[in-house]
Formats: C-alpha cells, sequence, structure tokens
C-alpha cells in the first residue's frame, strides 16, 4: 500500500505486468509531482503503452501498487477515470461532428453540468482561438489544428491529470510548438501532464522525463541533469546511448 | 530515374496535389518532408500507379505511369504509409507470400534481403501482429525488397518508431543506395531530412522548395538566434514582446528567434545579440544565453509555412503567453 | 514453406487467416450446423399438443367424435369446454389456449338431414402461421371425422368435405422446410459475406495496397480469394446433408449428382455477389453491413423458411423472386424432397444461370486495377 500524499499526482511502487511469460513491465516505481510536465520515453516495445495503461485503469496490473490522481490502480479505476484526460495521436475526435458538436459530446460524456457547458464551451474555442471554426467539420480541420482541438477536449472537465499518448505524431512544426505551449498552459493551471513522444526535442520541454528499457525505468531526472551525466549534447544522445542497451525488441 | 510533371490530384472539394514537378536520378535518395495531410500519400499512390492524377504526366524508369503501369508495378518496392503486414502470419510467412506474388523466393533474393533479415532472423516465428514498431518496419522492408526492385518507394516508413529503430532504418536505407536502388521516402520527422540526398519540402498540396538540404538552408533569408535562459516557458512570451522579434519557437533545450531588424541594419550580429539579451535582463530573466545560429530545414520549413499564413495561425498563444 | 506459384501461395494464407483466428473458425464450420439444428427444432411451425376449448351446444354423437379423435390426435389436446362465447375473449387473453371450437345446435341433425352443419374454428390470429397451420390440421380433421360419421349412419354422402393433404411431408416435420431454407442462408453467408469480408480486410490493412502494385493479375486475386470458401462451402454442404438425414431424420430423395451441381451453381452466384459487394465496400465493417442487410435478411425473410412467402403482400412475392437463394432452395425442394429430376428444376437453374452470368460480368467490371 502506499501511503498517499498531496505532492504527487502519480506515484507507482513495483508496477508489474506479465502476459504470461513475458514481463511487459518490470517493477516500475516512480512519482510524478503535481503540475509537473512529466515526459515518459522509452523505444518501441519499451513497455510504455503497457505502464499507461495500467495508469489510466484500462488494464490491471499483475502486480504492485500506484496511485493516480489518490484513487488505487486497479482496484478504483472508475475514480481514475473520473479524474484524468486521455489524448493520443489516434484518439479520435468524430470526424462527422462538427467542432462544437464534438465539445457539446465530450462535455456531456465527462459528466460537466448541463449549465456549465456552454460556457466551458466557449471559454474553450476562446483559448484555442478557434471562434470562426466552431461549424467546421472536424475532418476538414488540418492535422495540427485537429489535435489541439483534441487535447482541449481531454481537459474539458479540469483533469487531475492528462495523458498524453505521442500527442504531436505527423503534425507540422509548427503546429507541434504551438500544441506545447497549450499544454504549458494547461500545466500553469495545475493539471500534471504524462505524455509519450518521439520527438526528441519535445523530451526538452518536460520537466522531468524517464527512459524505459526493456520493461523497467532506465533513467529518471530532469533533461538538463540527464544531458551533463550521459555526456549527450541533447536528448537525441542521451536517448540512443540507453535504448542501445535494449536487449529485446 | 523518375520524373513527374505538373501533377494535379482532387478529392471532391480537397486540392491534395496542385502543380508537382520533380525529377529523381538514379541512385538517389528523395525525400517527401511535411506533416500529416500535405499530400505525400497521395503523391506516393499515384507514383505507384495504384491512382490516377487529374492531369500532369510521369516516368518511371522511362516508362508511362499510365500507359505501361504493368512494367512499373514490376521495377518498384513499395511500403505503404500504414504497415501492410498480415497481423496473423508469422515473420516467415509473410515474407514467403510477398515473395511468390512477385513470383520469386527468400531464397533466391538472399543476399538482397540479408542484411535486414539477418535482424528478423529470431523472430521468424512470431506473429507480425506480435512484433514492436522497429520489428514490423524492418519486415515491411524487407518484404518490400523482396522482388529485387530498381525503386523503392517507402510512405513514412520511420512514423511512430523511436529514435533509435529510425537511425538504423536510414543506416539501412544508405546500404541500399549504395547498392544503387532509387529511393522516395517520405517523412514528417524534420530531422530526417540531413539523411537525404535532395528534398521536396510539402504543405497543402504544394511543394515549397526541391532542392538539396544544404542549398535550402543557405537560401534561408532571416536573422535566427538561439536563447536560453532559467525560465524557459516565460522566455518564450517575453521574447514575443520584444519589437524586432518575428517569431519566437521553442527547439528544443532553446528557442529559436527571427528577428527583423529596423532599416539600414549597420550593426553587428553579435551586438543585436547583446541588445536582444539586455532586454531579457529588463524582463528578469538569468543566465541569459544569446548566440547567432545556422538554420536547420526545421527552421525552413517553419519560416516558409508562416510566411504566407501568418493570419491563419491562430493567435490564441500569444495571448496566452500575455497573461501569465 | 509457400510454393512458388502465387495462386498457391494466395490460396495457403487464405487458410491461414481462417484457421488462425478462433471466430472465423467458428463461424465457418460450426454456426451451420448450428443454424440448421437451431431451426429443424426449435423454430418449428409443427403442431403438437396445442391447447384447444370446446363450446358445444349440442352434445350429440358427430360432436362427441369430432372431439375424441381431435383429442387423440397428437397435434391437439382439449383443454376444457366453455358455455358462452363471451368467455372466450378473456381465455385467449390468457394466452394459453391455441385454438378454440364452436359447435352450432343440432349439429348431427342438422348435418344428416340438409346436410349442412357448422362448427367455428377460432384461432389467435396474431401470430398468424400458426393460426393458419392449426385451422389447416384441424380442418383435416373434422373433414375425416365427418366422413366417416356420414358413412357409418348410411346416409347421403356429406357436403362437408375438407380435404388437406401435405405432399411430399406426410407426417408434417419442419426439418423439410428447414433443410433447402439452411442450406441457401449458409451458402450465402459463407460465399457472399466471407468473400466480401476477406477481400475488403486487404484494403483495411493496406495489404490490397501491395497486392495491386505487384504485378499478379487481378483475376488471380479474385480467384485466390474464392478458392478457400468454395471448399468450405462443400464441406458445410455435406455436414448439413449428414446432419438432415441423420437427425433431423429428412431423407435425401432426389439425384445426389444433379443435387451438388445446382448447389455449386449457387456457391457461384454468391461468390459474385460477394465480390461485387466487396468492390464497393472498403472496410470490414461496410462489407458486413451490406451482405448482412442487402444479402443475409432478405434471404431470411423472404425465402419462406420462417415465413411463408405466399401469405406475404404481392410487392414482397415480387421481391422474392430476384433473390438468387429463393430460386436454389425451390429448386433444392424439388431435388431433395421431392425427388425429382433435371427436367423439374431446369427452369430454375436457367435462371441462377442467368444471374450467375450477369454478377460475374457485373463484378469483374467493379474489380478494380486501381485504389479508386
Amino acid at each position: 500500500m502506499i501511503q498517499p500524499n498531496d505532492n504527487y499526482s502519480i506515484m507507482v511502487e513495483d508496477l508489474t505486468k506479465r502476459f504470461g511469460s513475458f514481463t511487459a513491465v518490470d517493477h516500475i516505481s516512480f512519482e510524478v509531482k503535481k503540475g509537473e510536465i512529466f515526459g515518459f520515453l522509452g523505444a518501441n516495445g519499451a513497455g510504455k503503452t503497457t505502464a499507461m495503461k495500467m495508469l489510466c485503469g484500462l488494464s490491471k496490473p499483475t502486480s504492485g501498487n500506484a496511485l493516480v490522481a489518490g484513487f488505487e490502480v486497479g482496484k478504483d479505476n472508475e475514480g481514475i477515470k473520473k479524474n484524468i484526460g486521455y489524448m493520443s495521436q489516434r484518439f479520435s475526435l468524430y470526424e462527422e461532428l462538427k467542432v462544437w458538436e464534438n465539445m457539446r459530446l465530450y462535455a456531456g460524456i465527462y459528466g460537466i453540468p448541463e449549465k456549465q457547458i456552454k460556457e466551458r464551451i466557449e471559454l474553450m474555442l476562446e483559448s484555442l482561438g478557434f471562434q470562426n471554426e466552431i461549424n467546421t467539420f472536424v475532418k476538414s480541420l488540418p492535422v495540427g489544428w485537429k489535435q489541439k482541438l483534441a487535447f482541449a477536449v481531454s481537459i474539458i472537465h479540469n483533469p487531475k491529470i492528462v495523458f498524453l499518448d505521442e500527442p504531436t505524431g505527423g503534425v507540422d512544426p509548427a503546429s507541434r510548438r504551438q500544441f506545447w505551449e497549450l499544454i504549458y498552459q494547461a500545466a500553469d493551471k495545475g493539471i500534471t501532464v504524462f505524455v509519450t513522444t518521439h520527438y526528441m526535442d519535445e523530451a526538452e520541454y518536460c520537466n522531468r522525463i524517464s527512459i524505459m528499457v526493456d520493461g523497467k525505468i532506465a533513467v529518471i531526472d530532469k533533461p538538463q541533469t540527464l544531458k551533463m551525466q550521459y555526456h549527450g549534447r541533447n536528448m537525441d544522445e542521451v536517448f540512443r546511448k540507453l535504448a542501445r542497451n535494449a536487449v529485446r525488441s | 530515374m523518375i520524373k513527374v510533371h505538373n501533377i494535379y490530384k482532387k478529392y471532391s472539394k480537397i486540392q491534395a496535389l496542385e502543380d508537382i514537378s520533380f525529377d529523381v536520378p538514379r541512385g538517389e535518395i528523395f525525400g517527401i518532408i511535411g506533416p500529416d495531410g500535405a499530400g505525400k500519400t497521395s503523391l506516393f499512390r499515384i507514383l505507384t500507379t495504384l491512382i490516377l492524377a487529374d492531369s500532369g504526366n510521369a516516368t518511371i524508369d522511362e516508362l508511362d505511369l499510365v500507359k505501361q503501369y504493368r512494367l512499373i508495378r514490376n521495377r518498384i518496392g513499395y511500403m505503404p504509409g500504414r504497415f501492410s503486414l498480415y497481423q496473423d502470419l508469422s515473420v516467415e510467412e509473410n515474407l514467403s507470400f510477398y515473395a511468390s506474388i512477385f513470383g520469386t523466393t527468400i531464397e533466391e533474393n538472399a543476399r538482397q534481403i540479408e542484411d535486414i533479415y539477418n535482424q528478423l532472423l529470431p523472430f521468424r516465428k512470431r506473429r507480425a501482429g506480435a512484433l514492436s514498431g522497429g520489428m514490423k518496419q524492418k519486415l515491411a522492408l524487407c518484404c518490400a525488397l523482396i522482388h529485387k526492385p530498381k525503386i523503392l518507394f517507402l510512405d513514412e516508413p520511420t512514423t511512430g518508431v523511436d529514435p533509435v529503430s529510425r537511425n538504423d532504418f536510414w543506416n539501412m536505407l544508405q546500404r541500399l543506395q549504395a547498392e544503387g536502388l532509387t529511393i522516395l521516402v517520405s517523412t514528417s520527422y524534420m530531422e530526417e531530412a540531413s539523411l537525404c540526398d535532395r528534398i521536396a519540402l510539402i504543405q497543402n498540396g504544394r511543394f515549397l522548395k526541391v532542392n538539396t538540404p544544404e542549398n535550402i538552408t543557405k537560401q534561408y533569408q532571416r536573422h535566427l538566434f538561439a536563447v536560453s535562459s532559467d525560465n524557459m516557458s516565460l522566455l518564450l512570451g517575453d521574447l514575443r514582446k520584444h519589437p524586432f522579434v518575428t517569431s519566437s519557437y521553442a527547439f528544443g533545450d532553446v528557442h529559436h528567434i527571427t528577428v527583423e531588424f529596423p532599416d539600414s541594419s549597420a550593426k553587428e550580429f553579435s551586438q543585436w545579440a547583446l541588445q536582444i539579451r539586455e532586454f531579457l535582463m529588463q524582463c528578469g530573466h538569468t543566465n541569459i544565453f544569446v548566440s547567432v545560429i545556422s538554420p536547420s530545414v526545421e527552421d525552413c520549413f517553419m519560416d516558409l509555412i508562416c510566411l504566407p499564413q501568418e493570419q491563419a495561425v491562430p493567435a490564441s498563444l500569444s495571448s496566452v503567453v500575455n497573461d501569465d | 514453406m509457400m510454393s512458388k506459384t502465387p495462386f498457391s501461395a494466395f490460396v495457403r494464407k487464405e487458410f491461414y487467416h481462417i484457421f488462425r483466428d478462433r471466430w472465423t473458425t467458428l463461424i465457418l464450420l460450426i454456426m451451420p450446423m448450428m443454424m440448421l439444428l437451431l431451426l429443424g427444432f426449435a423454430i418449428t411451425t409443427e403442431v403438437k399438443n396445442a391447447q384447444i376449448l370446446v363450446l358445444d351446444p349440442s352434445r350429440d354423437e358427430a360432436t362427441r367424435m369430432i372431439i375424441n379423435t381431435l383429442e387423440a390426435s397428437e397435434y391437439f389436446e382439449i383443454k376444457g369446454e366453455v358455455t358462452s362465447i363471451e368467455e372466450v375473449e378473456t381465455l385467449f387473453r390468457k394466452g394459453d389456449i391455441g385454438m378454440v371450437l364452436v359447435f352450432s345446435e343440432h349439429f348431427s341433425d342438422k348435418m344428416l338431414h340438409t346436410g349442412k352443419a357448422q362448427v367455428q374454428l377460432i384461432t389467435d390470429g396474431s401470430d398468424p402461421n400458426y393460426a393458419l397451420t392449426l385451422t389447416q390440421y384441424a380442418t383435416a380433421i373434422i373433414g375425416g371425422v365427418v366422413q366417416e360419421f356420414s358413412a357409418a349412419q348410411g346416409s347421403i354422402p356429406c357436403q362437408i368435405h375438407s380435404d388437406v393433404r401435405f405432399m411430399y411431408n406426410p407426417t408434417l416435420k419442419g426439418g423439410y422446410n428447414t433443410v433447402p431454407g439452411v442450406l441457401g442462408m449458409v451458402l450465402m453467408l459463407i460465399c457472399a459475406m466471407m468473400t466480401s469480408i476477406s477481400i475488403a480486410r486487404e484494403k483495411e490493412f493496406g495489404t490490397m495496397e501491395i497486392l495491386l502494385v505487384s504485378p499478379v493479375k487481378p483475376i488471380v486475386i479474385i480467384l485466390s480469394k474464392t478458392v478457400p470458401y468454395i471448399l468450405i462451402s462443400l464441406i458445410n454442404l455435406t455436414t448439413i446433408l449428414l446432419l438432415s438425414v441423420f437427425v433431423l431424420k429428412v431423407p435425401v430423395t432426389g439425384n445426389l449428382l444433379l443435387f451438388f451441381l445446382l448447389a455449386l451453381l449457387f456457391i457461384f452466384v454468391s461468390l459474385s455477389l460477394g465480390l461485387l459487394v466487396s468492390a464497393v465496400a472498403k472496410s470490414q465493417m461496410v462489407a458486413m453491413l451490406i451482405s448482412g442487410m442487402l444479402m443475409m435478411l432478405p434471404v431470411i425473410l423472404l425465402s419462406g423458411i420462417i415465413f411463408p412467402v405466399e401469405s406475404m403482400p404481392l410487392f414482397f412475392q415480387w421481391l422474392a423472386n430476384i433473390i438468387p437463394a429463393n430460386w436454389f432452395i425451390k429448386a433444392v425442394k424439388k431435388v431433395m424432397i421431392q425427388g425429382l429430376g433435371f427436367g423439374a428444376i431446369s427452369f430454375e437453374l436457367m435462371i441462377l444461370s442467368g444471374m450467375a452470368l450477369l454478377l460475374v460480368l457485373l463484378s469483374l467490371k467493379a474489380f478494380k486495377k486501381r485504389l479508386d
């Protein structure tokens, strides 16, 4: 059992997931502070997705404990789901619905009181600069805009934590940066951001990052510290040095 | 090897490709670089004879794209954007299936693919669906190479793949190039541009530039600085308040800014760097670094896409940062 | 190792797909049997021990004889008597009662002297099939009794003469109707639906792009997609026949060779339908919906397996004629149950051949050498 601590949004202790004889996630332990932007990196197949699924309450750990937003993973998944937002590159807004219809729908799904919905949507449109796109079908938005909209929708219910799974894949460089500015904005509001990415420059934007190798967390620290420790000019070099040691793929 | 003239393609309302022309000589790695939805996949499908262009024409290895499409299909290897493997077949079964539809066998082409195939050997009995992203990508490349094509078309082969596997993949491409293959590859990762001999930057169905990566960065017109301080997120907004700064974006551990000097700039760059530094000190920043840098392809791309459509980009972000 | 020719490699791959997915295997091999047994036993139109009530003001020899004969048959069970017609409605509402028999007064007298006596059969019309069957059975039994009765009384031949005979299915077994119907449905399902789904899957997973870019001719792709399903259809055909003979006790009276020929023709029609669907459908879901809604549903509803087509509005009867499965089912009944020969089904064969030709031409035209 982990003692709840108000300073941390996510507390993980020896979290493990096995599929048959294969240990996808191997006794990982870490904490994420409230309001922190936490980069969760790792090579394909290192176990990131499996770990993230457990933290989102979508998959039951084989052993170990984790508290997400104060709720115990595997026991109180409903509590977790109410307090987190989730978005991925594949996270689909409904393409055949208009911008506001999507917002309206997710506001309803996340249980925002009927009276507040209109106000929230207007606030969101304004902060995204989407006022003129309110009646646009999502499918005709550029990819970068879609991602921004998807992110805004994933935090429409003011969650304590938002999980972002490769949110910027395939997005043009300018939109990618605008997206990160939205992430900062959310973090400033006190939302904890848990993000995975394959863009190593984006790893630099995180307060702290962890790199998973073969189901274990190989390192966890500030990007700056890691670069010094591994003598890398940038995170790309640090990542390669660590991930090269991977045995499985 | 590839000659493309004035290709247009339209889907109902959206102009997917507009006036695309380029040539790729034998043995070159030609990169098509741009975000999702820019028209990369449409272009690949046209060049692999899967769809027809509305107008314009092209030849692949001197063969007409429309009239001689059957002959073309024998000479090209294609790796579509989505990994097109049979998830329920094993690595070996996938390979031998693709070998047999091209009328060949794995053994006949062992040499061509051995480099990559050896890495797959430990997993040859595993179902393709259970492979990691990097391995799937290698298998898909193997499948595309199995019939000894002269030209490889790789549509976003590295999307969603981690940096290490991406690096391995590009090494493989360079070895294939050395064996004489012509490779047309698309990507949305800007840093991969420098690994190509020549690149085309694509956005909204149009080529913004076609040239070598070096020449593209040489043609960059703006004055570019890298800036950092102890508070990077505040720094971004403060830089935008500077009257001469025209753009300010995060680039890893520094921010890149472009600066529009007031008329008849006689001052040296270094003096401008100092001026910016002073401005930031007044804003309360500490540990400030400002230096002149040469642009990357990503800087060029951002410059090219931002210029014509400054209005289209939501202004929200600057206002957001100003609120802080 | 796969063999060198594209065709055999294709067929082998197709079998991998089928047998590596537990659900696909189950649907293809087990479901047809389940369908047959389900429709053969559970959803039956046979009448067994239907409960009937009697309103008999006459209480004479003739009515007693009728009541006794009904009771003696395995179809009916006399539940009791009512004394007034008003009671009938409340009893029907309870739902247990299948039919009420209302005799007129002085039944025997009237019958013997005027030759005209009345008996009213009241059934629950909300289930018309069942009601129809009940009245048919009852009429047949009553007719028999009346004849017997008047013969025994030595009077003039009675004028109530109802003669209902159930040709070819003297014991009124549901299986005679079910087996051909299920055959039509199963072959349609496997050939049309599964073929279209398997082609749509290649499109969905992007493998079709590579196949199209390869030098393999489209006709090879098409044929290799169909071969496994033809084989599986033939396996199912055999299991269904065995099940129907040994479990449902429906004999195959006609020529087995002719039967398989007919089935092959129908398989051909279904396959071309499936290919036509796959040319339109871009995803497995669409393929499933189109083949499900446009092909399976009409077969189930309009082929007479569950609802008799004869009692449907004219429009649907007309619609039923353009469904290939109906012609197949008709012909199967003739060959399998009635034991008729080639001549008897030549019309159906002609229509099916015409449909096959049309559909093959259409689907070959629709299959694309390119993506769009």
